[in-house]
């Protein structure tokens, strides 16, 4: 029995997941919760967000996201693709930053206008 | 003359303003002293917000985008890098920036969305030397996510606020090392999601009933000194002492809402939560001033802004269209056991349709608990149960119309029970 706090939402639920019963979820109170106490333990994803620099726009910097939850194991090695990555305004919510990180089929995206 | 003229362009201001227009005032302005709109969530380039609101995961540029865009449909004036000075009784506001000069503008009614600052070293008086390297948490994160700084590589973060947490991952992902956050109380003001995947996915410790006693350096932060704290006391215990080689410091303790303003207007102020005493449609002791998000009280959540803004917005608008009201009964909400506070501060119950929301902290955690409201005779008239109450987490009760209408007495007291196992 492994006992996990959720990160799906601010309520924090105390999960408990019993590893030697196919991982059977205790202690949610929904259908996201029970998936991510099961998900944690077998396969633990999470979605990154940073920033990388632009040119001809208000700030020096941009933020961008992972439009999906990337492997936690490849959070460091998903932080190097964006050094050195300089983009020019206008930049778009939602344009891609990076294809396919690490062969996961999930891209950074821009998580804002900046004109 | 403008119908309403909302100070600070955040979330709050931005859901206020939208809201407004959408009762179906014209002539509504707000004034911004950022160079855009936004306010903090601009910098707040991580996830987590909205799941309430939207129902989906946004970062906060993304939550503010889409207020800035329903803004941009409407007819709602803004007025970037200006600075309000001034609110006189009779709402006049007197507004200052480089293209417009000095101007007194006329409005029938006022939002106060000015949000809060944060708490700063002098604050909280730690003793040492005077070196650069020691942050407030807020400032380093628009220093790194908006002006492109990395502000140290060794970092010690004091206090566990949210944005000391988010911040320590932030640093971490950027080649930074954390070496502790240390937090005086023995329980964290920070959300428990923040501690798992901001602390706990990086592996950085979290010292509970700890604090920094002392700062060293020449120049530029060299080491601090961290102790044990005795729980009930909060002093530092002797030969406790561990020391960290750092180059910086955050402070991530505590938010202080921004209500010079509000002050110099002769606004009432609740002296529990730093804002102003609001009625239950967020409405301030200047009748047509109103205020809302985290001028009023700091919240840990900016979807319950979005919801509180709205309910000033629509309130503010009500009073611009002359739609006052009599009020026959006024009920002052005071707080009972563990309760440090609660917004509204006042409830005129005839001007609540069906329900009203009440928001309030509590000083300690409790396992098994519950809410109870007693009214003025000393009647017990609600009770609501919660598995947990944290004071990092501000609980939310409503109370029907009905129950405030028969309720006896001039106030309604808010307190915890905790439950016995």
């Amino acid at each position: 029995m492994t006992e996990l706090t959720c990160i799906v939402c601010p309520r924090g639920c105390r999960l408990k997941v019993d590893t030697e019963n196919g991982y059977r979820v205790t202690g949610h109170s929904c259908e996201k919760g029970e998936a991510y106490g099961k998900n944690e333990l077998l396969n633990p994803t999470r979605v990154v967000t940073s920033t990388v620099k632009i040119t001809g726009a208000m700030h020096r910097r941009i933020p961008v996201k992972t439009n999906g939850a990337i492997p936690k194991k490849l959070i460091f090695e998903a932080m190097k693709l964006l050094d050195g990555i300089e983009l020019k305004a206008p930049v778009k919510l939602g344009d891609i930053v990076v294809k396919d990180i690490l062969g996961t089929g999930i891209d950074f995206v821009a998580s804002r206008d900046m004109l | 003359m403008y119908d309403l003229i909302v100070i600070g362009g955040g979330p709050a201001g931005l859901a206020a303003a939208c809201e407004a227009y959408e009762q179906g005032l014209k002539n509504i302005l707000i004034i911004e002293r950022d160079r855009e709109l936004g306010g903090i969530l601009n910098q707040c380039i991580h996830n987590g917000f909205g799941l309430h609101y939207f129902k989906e995961e946004l970062t906060g540029p993304e939550y503010a985008g889409r207020f800035i865009k329903m803004l941009n449909d409407t007819s709602v004036e803004v007025k970037l890098d200006t600075m309000v000075l001034d609110i006189t009784k009779n709402r006049e506001v007197h507004a200052v920036n480089t293209s417009d000069g000095y101007q007194i503008l006329k409005t029938r009614s006022v939002i106060l969305a000015m949000g809060c600052r944060e708490r700063t070293r002098g604050a909280i008086s730690i003793p040492g030397d005077r070196p650069s390297g020691v942050f407030t948490a807020g400032a380093a994160q628009r220093y790194m996510n908006i002006e492109g700084y990395m502000v140290g590589r060794r970092v010690v973060i004091l206090g566990s606020g949210d944005i000391g947490l988010i911040m320590a991952r932030r640093m971490t992902l950027e080649g930074a090392e954390v070496l502790a956050c240390v937090e005086l109380n023995p329980y964290s003001s920070g959300l428990n999601r923040n501690i798992v995947q901001c602390l706990g996915d990086y592996n950085i410790p979290l010292y509970l009933s700890h604090t920094i006693t002392k700062i060293e350096g020449s120049g530029r932060v060299e080491r601090v000194v961290v102790s044990r704290v005795d729980d009930s006391t909060k002093k530092p215990i002797p030969g406790t002492e561990i020391s960290f080689d750092c180059d910086t410091v955050l402070l991530s303790v505590g938010l202080i809402p921004e209500n010079e303003l509000t002050k110099n207007a002769g606004i009432a102020i609740d002296p529990r939560t730093n804002g102003a005493i609001v009625y239950e449609n967020m409405e301030t002791s200047l009748p047509g001033v109103f205020a809302c998000g985290n001028v009023v009280h700091v919240h840990d959540l900016v979807d319950y802004v979005t919801e509180e803004s709205k309910r000033a917005g629509r309130a503010a608008a009500a009073f611009a269209k002359g739609l006052s009201q009599t009020d026959e009964k006024v009920l002052a909400m005071k707080t009972g056991n563990a309760v440090t506070y609660t917004v509204p501060q006042k409830l005129r119950p005839m001007r609540i349709e069906k329900l009203a929301d009440i928001f309030f902290r509590v000083n300690r955690v409790f396992g098994e608990a519950s809410i109870l409201v007693f009214d003025g005779d000393g009647k017990q008239i609600a009770k609501f149960k919660r598995d947990y109450l944290v004071p990092g987490e501000m609980e939310h009760i409503v109370l029907p119309r009905k129950l405030l209408d028969t309720a006896g007495g001039d106030s309604l007291t808010v307190s915890i029970e905790e439950v016995q196992a």
